[in-house]
């Protein structure tokens, strides 16, 4: 279970993220939508303390942690609580696909490299790409890169996975590949935190839509209720863009 | 212009290859310190950690800033008037430590720079999993940034390999020395450094040789 209360965050003056309550159960999958620069990445990130909240709380499984008297063990401890996906897939290039996914079991984890690869290559299969093991990312497409980044976020069993626009960087081709690989997760229960432009994957996919505007929910409820019984102007506002773009 | 002795040339080739070993060791140690200092400048620049920073800042810009044989004469003559306990420091320990610092200073910045140039999103991608910094940079940042930056730290290899040469002037018989000692005793000042000259010109064509390969390798690398 997550759970956010009063989260803020200021960039100086910039206040990006009003107070944010949230609770997520275990196996719940949530999308997160919204205009661009509402704080949407903010929120995930903040989850993972990739960048440090300004005050609130966050509570990740069995672990609260005030932002403000967050030491370094408690920051640790909730990043391996929280994986992350990112739109750039990020995967270290130096890395072949095989040890990208064992590296935090390795020296996160300390687990014995035996079992460690033995776990690896077990998610290798999940994701479909057992025979890139030792490809390194620079010779894999960009669905292929991104199918390691989740499954590098798989690796470690997290309470929940956070996934900031996955397949936005994707070229149109692999897009499908991708979402395909989420819903598989997503019927198997892993709990998600998930910011998309995907409408029909969270449609279909999600179990509560969220729609955040100027840092703060104005909205939220399951997907047949925001898609097409919004209550507020600016979802409403915001669908329509969304869809008169999509048909564009 | 008179001719060339070209049997003392020859003969003094075995002689002078009796000190070329002095000239690689004081080269390889200088150069495995100052790889050593040098990564670890660039980490405590790159991660700003507070008083090292400005330390390291003002030891860069020093050691920069200040020619070689200045420093070689610092650390021979200067440091034991100054702690009467360093008077056991020879030539060939100042030589070392000069070496040491005066390329970690210039082996720092290109180290730093292509530490910066290592893609930022993987840093995150490595403390979202719960690594810390010193893990990262062992495991993710440094392989690719030594990388990057290893056709220039095989130039300051070459560079320091020639600069071991000032090591005579105190008082060391590496190749230089030796070089010197022979041509005073036979007057055959040409020959003699000629023949000097030659050798470092060869290790160094073997070196940038074995450059030119581990560039190609290093330009495959992390591509299957
Ligand atoms: N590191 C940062 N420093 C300053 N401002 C930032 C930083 N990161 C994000 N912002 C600002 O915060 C706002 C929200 O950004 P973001 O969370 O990326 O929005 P979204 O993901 O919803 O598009 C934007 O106005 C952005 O410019
Ligand atoms: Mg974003």
């Amino acid at each position: 279970m997550i759970e956010l209360k009063g989260l803020r965050k200021q960039f100086g003056d910039a206040v990006v993220l009003d107070g944010i309550d949230l609770t997520i159960e275990k196996g719940e999958i949530v999308v997160i939508i919204g205009p661009s620069g509402t704080g949407k990445s903010t929120l995930l990130r903040c989850v993972n303390f990739l960048e440090q909240p300004t005050a609130g709380e966050i509570t990740v499984g069995d672990l609260t942690v005030d932002v403000n008297r967050a030491s370094k063990k408690d920051i640790l401890s909730l990043r391996q609580q929280t994986a992350f996906v990112f739109q750039n897939y990020a995967l270290f290039a130096n890395k072949t696909a095989l040890q990208n996914i064992a590296e935090r079991l390795l020296v996160v984890d300390r687990w014995p490299k035996a079992k460690a690869y033995e776990r690896a290559r077990e998610i290798l299969r999940r994701i479909g790409l057992e025979d890139k093991a030792d490809a390194y990312p620079a010779s894999m497409s960009g669905g292929q890169q991104q199918r390691v980044g989740i499954g590098r976020a798989m690796a470690a069993g997290a309470e929940v996975i956070l996934f900031d626009e996955p397949t936005s960087s994707l070229d149109p081709e692999w897009v499908e590949e991708v979402l395909a690989l989420m819903k598989q997760l997503a019927a198997e229960r892993q709990t998600m935190m998930l910011v998309t432009h995907e409408m029909s994957f969270a449609r279909d996919v999600a179990d509560r839509v969220i729609f955040i505007d100027d840092g703060r929910i104005v909205e939220q409820g399951p997907p047949s209720e925001i898609f097409y019984h919004p209550k507020d102007p600016r979802t409403r506002d915001f669908l329509q863009k969304i869809l008169a773009s999509h048909q564009a | 212009m008179g001719a060339l002795d070209v049997d003392y040339m020859l003969g003094l080739v075995p002689v002078l290859l009796g000190y070329l070993p002095l000239t690689l060791q004081l080269a390889s140690l200088g150069m495995v310190l100052a790889l050593i200092l040098a990564c670890l400048f660039a980490v405590i620049r790159v991660q700003r950690i507070p008083v090292l920073n400005q330390f390291t800042v003002v030891f860069i810009s020093f050691f920069r800033g200040t020619p070689l044989l200045v420093q070689l004469f610092l650390f021979y003559y200067g440091l034991p008037q100054l702690f009467s306990a360093l008077t056991v420091i020879d030539g060939i320990t100042a030589t070392i430590m000069g070496l040491t610092m005066h390329f970690s200073a210039y082996m720092a910045e290109s180290i730093r720079a292509a530490i910066v140039g290592v893609d930022r999103s993987q840093t995150e991608a490595a403390l979202s999993i719960g690594m810390t910094n010193s893990q990262l940079m062992r495991r993710i940042i440094l392989p690719q940034a030594t990388r990057v930056a290893l056709p220039t730290l095989m130039n300051y290899f070459i560079d320091m390999i020639k600069a071991t040469s000032l090591a005579f002037t105190l008082g060391v018989t590496e190749l230089m020395g030796a070089t010197q000692k022979e041509a005073s005793g036979s007057f055959l000042y040409f020959e003699a450094f000629i023949v000097a000259a030659i050798m470092y010109w060869i290790v160094v064509e073997m070196l940038s040789w074995l450059q030119g390969n581990l560039e190609t390798r290093l330009n495959k690398a992390y591509s299957r």
